[in-house]
Protein backbone atom coordinates (compact mmCIF):
# COMPACT_ATOMS: atom_id res chain seq x y z
CA UNK A 1 0.00 0.00 0.00
CA UNK A 2 1.03 3.39 -1.01
CA UNK A 3 1.32 6.22 1.74
CA UNK A 4 -2.16 8.26 1.75
CA UNK A 5 -2.47 10.86 -0.15
CA UNK A 6 -1.99 13.95 2.09
CA UNK A 7 -4.90 16.16 0.16
CA UNK A 8 -7.06 13.22 -0.48
CA UNK A 9 -10.11 14.88 1.88
CA UNK A 10 -9.61 18.30 0.76
CA UNK A 11 -9.68 17.11 -2.97
CA UNK A 12 -13.08 14.94 -1.88
CA UNK A 13 -14.48 17.77 -0.26
CA UNK A 14 -14.39 20.04 -3.51
CA UNK A 15 -15.01 16.91 -5.95
CA UNK A 16 -18.38 16.59 -3.81
CA UNK A 17 -19.11 20.57 -4.10
CA UNK A 18 -18.31 20.24 -8.00
CA UNK A 19 -20.74 17.42 -8.05
CA UNK A 20 -24.22 19.18 -6.47
CA UNK A 21 -23.02 21.92 -8.90
CA UNK A 22 -23.49 19.41 -11.41
CA UNK A 23 -26.75 18.17 -9.87
CA UNK A 24 -28.31 21.42 -9.93
CA UNK A 25 -27.10 22.04 -13.33
CA UNK A 26 -28.18 18.62 -14.79
CA UNK A 27 -31.84 19.39 -12.94
CA UNK A 28 -31.85 22.13 -14.87
CA UNK A 29 -30.92 20.08 -18.25
CA UNK A 30 -33.59 17.55 -17.33
CA UNK A 31 -36.63 20.01 -17.10
CA UNK A 32 -35.41 21.94 -20.33
CA UNK A 33 -34.78 18.62 -22.29
CA UNK A 34 -38.82 17.42 -21.48
CA UNK A 35 -40.05 21.14 -21.53
CA UNK A 36 -38.30 21.01 -25.56
CA UNK A 37 -40.38 17.94 -26.42
CA UNK A 38 -37.86 15.10 -25.79
CA UNK A 39 -39.10 12.06 -24.41
CA UNK A 40 -37.75 10.93 -20.60
CA UNK A 41 -35.46 8.09 -21.57
CA UNK A 42 -34.04 10.13 -24.72
CA UNK A 43 -33.07 12.76 -21.64
CA UNK A 44 -31.42 10.13 -19.35
CA UNK A 45 -29.52 8.70 -22.28
CA UNK A 46 -28.06 12.35 -23.46
CA UNK A 47 -26.41 12.55 -19.49
CA UNK A 48 -25.52 8.99 -19.33
CA UNK A 49 -23.91 8.89 -23.31
CA UNK A 50 -23.10 12.00 -24.17
CA UNK A 51 -22.11 13.38 -20.72
CA UNK A 52 -21.22 16.82 -21.18
CA UNK A 53 -23.30 19.90 -20.22
CA UNK A 54 -22.88 22.33 -22.97
CA UNK A 55 -23.33 19.81 -25.95
CA UNK A 56 -26.55 18.34 -24.36
CA UNK A 57 -27.93 21.84 -23.77
CA UNK A 58 -27.46 22.85 -27.52
CA UNK A 59 -28.72 19.46 -28.26
CA UNK A 60 -31.96 19.83 -26.75
CA UNK A 61 -32.21 23.74 -27.62
CA UNK A 62 -31.65 23.02 -31.51
CA UNK A 63 -34.04 19.94 -31.34
CA UNK A 64 -36.39 22.26 -29.92
CA UNK A 65 -36.65 24.69 -32.48
CA UNK A 66 -38.16 22.96 -35.07
CA UNK A 67 -37.43 21.22 -38.53
CA UNK A 68 -34.84 18.59 -38.60
CA UNK A 69 -33.66 16.79 -34.94
CA UNK A 70 -30.73 15.95 -37.41
CA UNK A 71 -29.74 19.47 -36.94
CA UNK A 72 -29.20 19.44 -33.26
CA UNK A 73 -26.32 16.73 -33.93
CA UNK A 74 -23.67 18.93 -35.73
CA UNK A 75 -24.36 21.85 -32.89
CA UNK A 76 -23.56 19.19 -30.06
CA UNK A 77 -20.53 18.07 -31.51
CA UNK A 78 -19.26 21.29 -32.38
CA UNK A 79 -19.63 21.95 -28.78
CA UNK A 80 -17.82 19.01 -27.67
CA UNK A 81 -14.56 19.25 -29.30
CA UNK A 82 -13.24 21.25 -26.65
CA UNK A 83 -13.20 17.76 -24.66
CA UNK A 84 -10.99 16.24 -27.29
CA UNK A 85 -8.17 19.05 -26.63
CA UNK A 86 -8.80 18.33 -22.76
CA UNK A 87 -7.32 14.55 -23.54
CA UNK A 88 -3.68 16.16 -24.24
CA UNK A 89 -3.37 17.19 -20.34
CA UNK A 90 -4.93 14.13 -19.02
CA UNK A 91 -3.33 11.67 -21.51
CA UNK A 92 -0.03 12.77 -19.71
CA UNK A 93 -1.16 12.60 -16.22
CA UNK A 94 -2.84 9.34 -16.11
CA UNK A 95 -1.35 7.56 -19.41
CA UNK A 96 -4.19 5.56 -20.45
CA UNK A 97 -3.31 2.59 -22.74
CA UNK A 98 -5.47 -0.29 -24.46
CA UNK A 99 -9.16 -0.75 -22.92
CA UNK A 100 -8.22 1.59 -19.93
CA UNK A 101 -8.55 4.58 -23.07
CA UNK A 102 -12.23 3.55 -24.07
CA UNK A 103 -13.22 4.85 -19.79
CA UNK A 104 -10.96 7.17 -19.00
CA UNK A 105 -12.27 8.78 -22.05
CA UNK A 106 -15.62 9.31 -20.86
CA UNK A 107 -15.08 11.44 -17.93
CA UNK A 108 -12.80 13.68 -20.04
CA UNK A 109 -14.87 16.73 -19.26
CA UNK A 110 -14.23 20.63 -18.18
CA UNK A 111 -14.63 19.78 -14.38
CA UNK A 112 -12.39 16.32 -14.39
CA UNK A 113 -9.89 18.42 -16.28
CA UNK A 114 -9.84 21.82 -14.89
CA UNK A 115 -9.65 19.70 -10.83
CA UNK A 116 -6.52 17.69 -12.45
CA UNK A 117 -4.49 19.94 -13.87
CA UNK A 118 -4.63 22.06 -11.07
CA UNK A 119 -2.98 19.64 -8.07
CA UNK A 120 0.51 19.47 -7.62
CA UNK A 121 1.12 15.68 -7.43
CA UNK A 122 0.94 13.12 -9.98
CA UNK A 123 -0.73 11.07 -7.62
CA UNK A 124 -2.88 13.73 -6.70
CA UNK A 125 -3.86 14.75 -10.11
CA UNK A 126 -5.14 11.27 -10.91
CA UNK A 127 -7.39 10.99 -7.36
CA UNK A 128 -8.37 14.53 -8.06
CA UNK A 129 -9.49 13.26 -11.93
CA UNK A 130 -10.96 10.07 -10.83
CA UNK A 131 -13.34 11.72 -7.56
CA UNK A 132 -14.12 14.36 -9.90
CA UNK A 133 -15.56 12.50 -12.80
CA UNK A 134 -17.26 9.68 -10.91
CA UNK A 135 -18.75 11.97 -8.11
CA UNK A 136 -20.29 14.28 -10.98
CA UNK A 137 -21.30 11.90 -12.74
CA UNK A 138 -23.76 10.05 -10.09
CA UNK A 139 -24.73 13.63 -9.39
CA UNK A 140 -25.15 14.90 -12.96
CA UNK A 141 -27.59 11.25 -13.46
CA UNK A 142 -29.28 12.33 -10.16
CA UNK A 143 -30.07 16.02 -11.18
CA UNK A 144 -30.91 14.77 -14.89
CA UNK A 145 -34.14 12.27 -13.59
CA UNK A 146 -35.39 14.92 -11.07
CA UNK A 147 -35.21 17.88 -12.96
CA UNK A 148 -37.00 15.45 -16.07
CA UNK A 149 -39.77 13.93 -13.74
CA UNK A 150 -40.50 18.05 -12.47
CA UNK A 151 -40.38 19.12 -15.99
CA UNK A 152 -42.85 16.91 -17.00
CA UNK A 153 -45.20 17.62 -14.24
CA UNK A 154 -45.55 21.13 -14.73
CA UNK A 155 -46.09 23.22 -17.97
CA UNK A 156 -42.37 24.20 -18.81
CA UNK A 157 -43.89 28.50 -19.69
CA UNK A 158 -45.33 28.32 -16.14
CA UNK A 159 -42.04 28.04 -13.91
CA UNK A 160 -40.43 29.77 -16.38
CA UNK A 161 -38.27 27.63 -18.02
CA UNK A 162 -37.94 29.13 -21.32
CA UNK A 163 -35.71 31.91 -20.00
CA UNK A 164 -33.82 28.81 -18.35
CA UNK A 165 -31.97 28.04 -21.41
CA UNK A 166 -30.87 31.41 -22.75
CA UNK A 167 -29.89 32.19 -18.71
CA UNK A 168 -27.55 28.76 -18.81
CA UNK A 169 -26.15 29.91 -21.79
CA UNK A 170 -25.22 33.31 -20.73
CA UNK A 171 -23.62 31.69 -17.87
CA UNK A 172 -21.56 29.41 -19.29
CA UNK A 173 -20.62 31.72 -21.76
CA UNK A 174 -19.79 34.89 -19.29
CA UNK A 175 -16.26 33.55 -17.78
CA UNK A 176 -15.11 32.95 -21.09
CA UNK A 177 -15.81 36.35 -22.23
CA UNK A 178 -12.73 38.17 -20.39
CA UNK A 179 -10.29 38.89 -23.70
CA UNK A 180 -12.06 41.50 -26.10
CA UNK A 181 -11.52 38.85 -28.56
CA UNK A 182 -13.46 36.84 -27.06
CA UNK A 183 -16.10 39.36 -26.83
CA UNK A 184 -16.25 40.31 -30.65
CA UNK A 185 -16.27 36.43 -31.52
CA UNK A 186 -19.43 36.34 -29.13
CA UNK A 187 -20.76 39.36 -30.94
CA UNK A 188 -20.53 38.13 -34.21
CA UNK A 189 -21.73 34.48 -33.50
CA UNK A 190 -24.83 36.16 -32.38
CA UNK A 191 -24.98 38.64 -35.35
CA UNK A 192 -24.70 35.80 -37.68
CA UNK A 193 -27.14 33.65 -36.19
CA UNK A 194 -29.88 36.34 -36.07
CA UNK A 195 -29.63 37.06 -39.65
CA UNK A 196 -29.63 33.68 -40.96
CA UNK A 197 -33.19 32.83 -38.65
CA UNK A 198 -35.34 34.35 -41.22
CA UNK A 199 -33.84 32.23 -44.49
CA UNK A 200 -32.66 29.31 -43.39
CA UNK A 201 -33.73 26.61 -41.67
CA UNK A 202 -33.66 26.06 -37.95
CA UNK A 203 -30.81 24.74 -36.36
CA UNK A 204 -28.29 26.28 -39.26
CA UNK A 205 -27.90 29.97 -37.71
CA UNK A 206 -26.20 28.48 -34.69
CA UNK A 207 -23.79 26.36 -37.08
CA UNK A 208 -23.54 28.81 -38.97
CA UNK A 209 -21.58 31.32 -36.02
CA UNK A 210 -18.98 28.25 -35.87
CA UNK A 211 -17.51 30.34 -38.98
CA UNK A 212 -16.80 33.34 -37.21
CA UNK A 213 -14.52 31.31 -34.41
CA UNK A 214 -13.06 29.44 -36.99
CA UNK A 215 -12.42 32.77 -39.26
CA UNK A 216 -10.95 34.61 -35.97
CA UNK A 217 -9.39 31.39 -35.00
CA UNK A 218 -7.21 31.18 -38.35
CA UNK A 219 -6.50 34.85 -38.37
CA UNK A 220 -2.83 35.74 -37.09
CA UNK A 221 -3.12 35.73 -33.31
CA UNK A 222 -1.49 38.94 -31.98
CA UNK A 223 -1.95 37.58 -27.69
CA UNK A 224 -0.64 34.43 -26.19
CA UNK A 225 -2.81 31.49 -26.18
CA UNK A 226 -4.18 31.22 -22.30
CA UNK A 227 -3.03 27.57 -21.42
CA UNK A 228 -6.02 25.29 -20.44
CA UNK A 229 -5.87 25.79 -16.50
CA UNK A 230 -6.11 29.37 -16.87
CA UNK A 231 -9.89 28.45 -18.46
CA UNK A 232 -12.46 28.31 -16.73
CA UNK A 233 -14.71 25.42 -17.22
CA UNK A 234 -18.12 25.74 -18.53
CA UNK B 1 -36.50 4.37 -34.06
CA UNK B 2 -37.55 7.47 -34.65
CA UNK B 3 -35.92 10.49 -35.85
CA UNK B 4 -35.01 11.85 -32.35
CA UNK B 5 -34.09 8.77 -31.03
CA UNK B 6 -31.16 8.56 -34.10
CA UNK B 7 -30.49 12.25 -33.65
CA UNK B 8 -29.73 11.69 -29.96
CA UNK B 9 -27.89 8.13 -30.32
CA UNK B 10 -25.61 9.89 -33.16
CA UNK B 11 -24.96 13.33 -31.05
CA UNK B 12 -24.15 11.43 -28.07
CA UNK B 13 -21.77 8.53 -29.46
CA UNK B 14 -20.24 11.35 -31.70
CA UNK B 15 -19.05 13.65 -28.21
CA UNK B 16 -18.20 10.95 -27.06
CA UNK B 17 -15.87 9.47 -29.82
CA UNK B 18 -14.70 13.45 -29.52
CA UNK B 19 -13.47 12.56 -25.80
CA UNK B 20 -11.63 9.37 -26.83
CA UNK B 21 -9.89 10.93 -30.13
CA UNK B 22 -8.79 13.44 -27.64
CA UNK B 23 -6.47 10.30 -25.36
CA UNK B 24 -5.75 8.50 -28.51
CA UNK B 25 -4.91 10.90 -30.85
CA UNK B 26 -1.22 11.89 -31.39
CA UNK B 27 -0.33 15.18 -28.87
CA UNK B 28 1.36 16.94 -32.13
CA UNK B 29 -2.46 17.20 -34.15
CA UNK B 30 -3.79 19.04 -31.27
CA UNK B 31 -1.01 20.62 -30.10
CA UNK B 32 -1.05 22.84 -33.18
CA UNK B 33 -1.82 25.94 -32.04
CA UNK B 34 -4.57 27.24 -34.28
CA UNK B 35 -6.64 24.11 -33.91
CA UNK B 36 -6.33 24.98 -30.76
CA UNK B 37 -7.39 28.63 -31.04
CA UNK B 38 -10.49 27.68 -33.61
CA UNK B 39 -11.30 25.16 -30.58
CA UNK B 40 -11.28 27.72 -27.75
CA UNK B 41 -13.32 30.33 -29.93
CA UNK B 42 -15.84 27.62 -31.16
CA UNK B 43 -17.94 27.66 -27.55
CA UNK B 44 -17.69 31.29 -27.38
CA UNK B 45 -19.67 32.00 -30.75
CA UNK B 46 -22.44 29.21 -30.65
CA UNK B 47 -23.24 29.70 -27.27
CA UNK B 48 -23.90 33.28 -27.85
CA UNK B 49 -25.55 32.18 -30.99
CA UNK B 50 -27.80 30.19 -29.00
CA UNK B 51 -28.35 32.66 -26.74
CA UNK B 52 -29.57 34.99 -29.71
CA UNK B 53 -31.56 32.52 -31.00
CA UNK B 54 -33.58 31.16 -28.11
CA UNK B 55 -34.66 34.59 -27.32
CA UNK B 56 -35.71 35.82 -30.64
CA UNK B 57 -36.29 33.35 -33.31
CA UNK B 58 -39.60 32.60 -33.88
CA UNK B 59 -39.81 29.67 -36.68
CA UNK B 60 -38.34 31.61 -39.53
CA UNK B 61 -39.01 34.97 -38.35
CA UNK B 62 -38.08 37.12 -35.16
CA UNK B 63 -40.66 37.20 -32.71
CA UNK B 64 -39.40 37.38 -28.68
CA UNK B 65 -41.57 37.48 -25.32
CA UNK B 66 -40.98 40.45 -23.48
CA UNK B 67 -41.16 38.04 -20.01
CA UNK B 68 -38.40 35.50 -21.18
CA UNK B 69 -36.33 39.12 -22.12
CA UNK B 70 -36.82 40.15 -18.84
CA UNK B 71 -36.04 36.86 -16.97
CA UNK B 72 -32.87 36.83 -18.80
CA UNK B 73 -32.27 40.59 -18.20
CA UNK B 74 -32.44 39.76 -14.22
CA UNK B 75 -29.99 37.01 -15.18
CA UNK B 76 -27.66 38.99 -16.56
CA UNK B 77 -27.47 41.66 -14.07
CA UNK B 78 -27.14 38.85 -11.20
CA UNK B 79 -23.80 37.64 -13.50
CA UNK B 80 -22.90 41.27 -13.27
CA UNK B 81 -22.66 40.88 -9.77
CA UNK B 82 -20.46 38.06 -10.14
CA UNK B 83 -23.43 35.65 -9.12
CA UNK B 84 -22.79 31.71 -9.40
CA UNK B 85 -24.71 29.38 -12.33
CA UNK B 86 -27.66 28.02 -9.81
CA UNK B 87 -28.49 31.81 -8.80
CA UNK B 88 -28.73 32.62 -12.43
CA UNK B 89 -30.48 30.17 -13.10
CA UNK B 90 -33.35 30.28 -10.47
CA UNK B 91 -33.85 34.33 -11.05
CA UNK B 92 -34.42 34.29 -14.65
CA UNK B 93 -36.85 31.49 -14.24
CA UNK B 94 -38.66 33.15 -11.00
CA UNK B 95 -38.72 36.71 -12.44
CA UNK B 96 -40.05 35.21 -16.13
CA UNK B 97 -42.79 33.02 -14.00
CA UNK B 98 -43.51 35.70 -11.99
CA UNK B 99 -44.26 38.08 -14.54
CA UNK B 100 -46.13 35.42 -16.68
CA UNK B 101 -48.08 34.76 -13.21
CA UNK B 102 -48.99 38.89 -13.18
CA UNK B 103 -49.94 39.69 -16.21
Amino acid sequence: MDEPLPERGMILRTAIGIGLYAMAFGASFGAISVGSGLSLGQTIALSLVMFTGASQFAFVGVAASGGSPFAAVPAALLLGVRNAFYGVPISEILHPRGFARLWTAHFVIDETTAMAVSQATPRGKRYAFWATGLTLFCLWQLGTLAGALVGRAVNPADIGLDAAAPAVFLALLWPMLRRPQARWVALGGALVALALVPITPPGIPVLASAIVALVAGLLPARQPMESIDERDSA
Amino acid sequence: MSPLWMAVIIAAVGCYLLKLAGVSLPESILNHPKVQRVAQLLPIAMLSALVAVELFDGGRAYSADWRTLAGVAAGVIALLLRRGFLVVFLIAISVTALLRLIT
